[in-house]
């Protein structure tokens, strides 16, 4: 590892030298070459750009304002002032090591550095790395999660009360149309679809963001657009997030293959415009379209046909079965086969209340609330097992979760996959159990907690949410204890460490 | 370099002092004996706007006063050894080596180099060591001078 590091103090003779002397000899102490810019009296020198580039991580030792500060834009660093270097170098050092293992990259002041900053440790290890370029599409998706999925609540909030009970139902089937031709600001209904579709809008960008932005991680610029399009063509294609996290790795690497080409001078200037978006674009598409999209589109006809046989039998093993699908991928395709599959069942016509159709309207439904609300029950419950961005997450994930709205928990499952999907998975199945014991009916295709006034036997219903929502939260934590995300360690190690420096630094 | 960093007679052995502000005083008094502060009064007072900013104890009983003064003519350095101890505001206790580095204010960066190297020096626990072991002006001055080269 390689460290740069600036020093500086108000008089410019004395600490300055000092805290380079001994960052410089404590790194030497440990193994880690330290090159440290002295901005004192005796002028000051600046460090190599070359020297920069390499350098993994910045120490600030600087009591003045760091000069050309910009240079150093988007390297891990710790702030700690002049006297902490000289008294303690050992331990400024290793506050700043942790940093670079937590990837905490610069705030950058005056934005001179267009790109956002990724947070891939290039010298880390493959299950690191692989970690870190989910966590950064993970961490550019969750904005939409939140801004489409609370638009989406609110909407359904509006329509119960300006549509009455049925509203929630109706506030769906409001054409885009009448959005843009019959708008009335004095309706409450349409007030409720324009929040309804703008949410839905937000919303269709969750997946291509995932995958463009793991992309990015990868390939830095040149993966955004196939990652991008390879996210898009699998919303089109139906195979969800979980064929986003594809599209995402495969994007990121086609472009990066691609850009280590060694081509002509003459065509150099055009490789990152042109040659990269077009060729890897190109190559995504056939993968999705051609290679994987007929398997996912024949996986999900196979479980509809699986489903209609069972529907039969034993209830409450349907119940679970749907829960699991629910469960299982969050909105992706599995997910989908279940609620299109209760949803086609509300469309059957002169059904007594208590129909079947309606009763698995709200199996999918309770289970469709599980993960989200699970999410957010653990990160809030062990804050120490979640990153900070989950935990930001997890606040909304609540109102998404009540809101019936399954996604909230993709950027924790996007993040962590199995541990999740797994926990989500035995929580939403006992969730669909239950559903079906009681009894309860549902013939509303959406709206989570606000179409409670059209469920029959509502007690039981968000009895069987809450047992799951308890069983997934505890299962996540169990899993998660037992192997502590190194991300997340890392985070706490330089929360701590920056709880003690800061107040020491002059 | 014109003028030595230190000189025997920039050495104190044997300094009483009752706080920082008088251990300091000695100290200045000698740099202006030496010809090296013109205005002992006008260069204690930028001396303690300094430390005034931040306590220059470090660790290790070190207690390093230090300005950029108008009163300066020369960079130089006066230690005093302070058997009894004298807080300079460290975190572990009172310091029993003092430095007092005196820089001008005009001084160019060649010129402040050799305060650069000083600085350097004094977070070697070797170079204290052999400083605090040192019984008499003539080695403390040898030892500062021989070990403090520019680079």
């Amino acid at each position: 590892m390689k460290l740069v590091a600036v020093s500086s103090c108000p008089t410019g003779i004395a600490h300055t030298y000092m805290a380079a002397e001994a960052l410089e000899q404590a790194g030497k102490a440990v193994g880690i070459e330290v090159h440290v810019e002295t901005q004192g009296a005796a002028g000051s020198t600046p460090l190599d750009p070359q020297i920069i580039a390499d350098a993994d991580g910045v120490i600030y030792a600087a009591d003045l304002e760091v000069k050309d500060k910009d240079r150093f834009a988007g390297k891990p660093f710790v702030d700690v002032g002049v006297k902490k270097a000289v008294h303690d170098a050992p331990g400024v050092i290793a506050a700043a090591v942790a940093a670079v293992e937590a990837g905490v990259p610069a705030p950058v002041a005056g934005a001179p550095v267009a790109a956002p900053a990724t947070k891939v440790d290039r010298n880390a290890g493959v299950g690191t790395r692989i970690r870190q370029w989910l966590m950064t599409g993970v961490s550019y998706m969750i904005p939409f999660v939140a801004a489409g999925g609370i638009l989406i609540a609110l909407g359904f909030m509006v329509a119960q009360f300006a549509g009455g009970s049925d509203g929630v139902v109706e506030v769906t089937a409001i054409p885009v149309s009448h959005l843009l031709n019959d708008f009335n600001v004095l309706s409450g209904m349409d007030w409720a679809a324009l929040l309804f579709q703008t949410g839905a809008v937000a919303f269709g960008f969750l997946v291509p963001v995932l995958s463009g932005f793991i992309a990015y991680g990868i390939a830095d610029r040149p993966g955004l657009v196939p990652g991008f399009v390879g996210g898009a063509v699998s919303v089109a294609v139906g195979a969800g997030f979980l064929g986003g996290l594809v599209t995402g790795f495969l994007a990121g690497f086609l472009a990066l293959w691609i850009s280590r080409w060694k081509v002509p001078k003459g065509v150099r200037g055009v490789m990152p415009v042109v040659v990269i978006p077009l060729l890897s674009s190109f190559v995504v598409g056939i993968v999705m379209f051609v290679v994987i999209g007929q398997p996912i589109a024949s996986l999900m006809n196979g479980l509809s046909d699986w489903l209609n046989s069972l529907s039969g039998s034993n209830l409450v093993l349907l119940g679970a079965l749907l829960g699991a699908m629910m469960g299982f991928d969050l909105g992706g395709p599995i997910n989908k086969v279940a609620y299109t599959f209760a949803v086609t069942g509300l469309a059957t016509e002169g059904l007594a209340a208590d129909a079947v159709q309606y009763r698995i309207m709200a199996t999918v439904m309770a289970a469709g609330m599980v993960a989200p609300l699970a999410m957010a029950l653990a990160s809030s419950a062990r804050k120490r097992l979640f990153t900070h961005a989950e935990q930001e997450n997890g606040k909304a994930a609540w109102l998404l979760g009540l809101s019936f709205i399954s996604e909230g928990a993709i950027p924790f499952a996007a993040a962590d996959p199995w541990r999740v999907i797994v926990s989500s998975l035995v929580g939403s199945s006992v969730t669909g159990g239950i559903v079906m014991a009681v009894g309860s009916a549902q013939r509303a295709p959406h709206g989570g907690v606000w179409v409670l006034p059209l469920i029959s036997n509502p007690f039981g219903f968000l009895m069987a949410v809450a047992v799951g929502m308890v069983i997934t939260a505890a299962l996540v934590i169990v899993l998660k204890s037992a192997k502590p995300n190194p991300i997340v360690q890392a985070e706490q190690a330089v929360d701590e460490q920056q709880a003690q420096l800061v107040p020491q630094a002059v | 370099m014109s003028t030595p960093l230190i000189t025997p007679d920039l050495v104190a052995v044997d300094v009483v002092a009752a706080d920082r502000d008088a251990a300091t005083r000695q100290l200045i008094d000698l740099l202006a004996a030496a010809g090296r502060v013109t205005d002992a009064e006008g260069f204690h007072a930028d001396v303690r706007a300094r430390e005034a900013q931040m306590a220059t104890g470090m660790p290790g009983g070190i207690g390093l006063p230090h300005a950029r003064s108008a009163h300066v003519t020369a960079p130089s350095l006066a230690v005093g050894k302070v058997p009894g101890g004298v807080d300079f505001g460290a975190p572990d206790g009172p310091a029993t080596l003092v430095f007092l580095i005196a820089a001008p204010d005009s001084g160019d960066a060649a010129h402040l180099q050799i305060l650069a190297a000083l600085a350097r020096r004094l977070v070697h626990e070797s170079f204290r060591q052999s400083l605090k072991d040192a019984t008499d002006a003539a080695t403390v001055a040898e030892i500062i001078t021989r070990e403090v080269v520019p680079s």
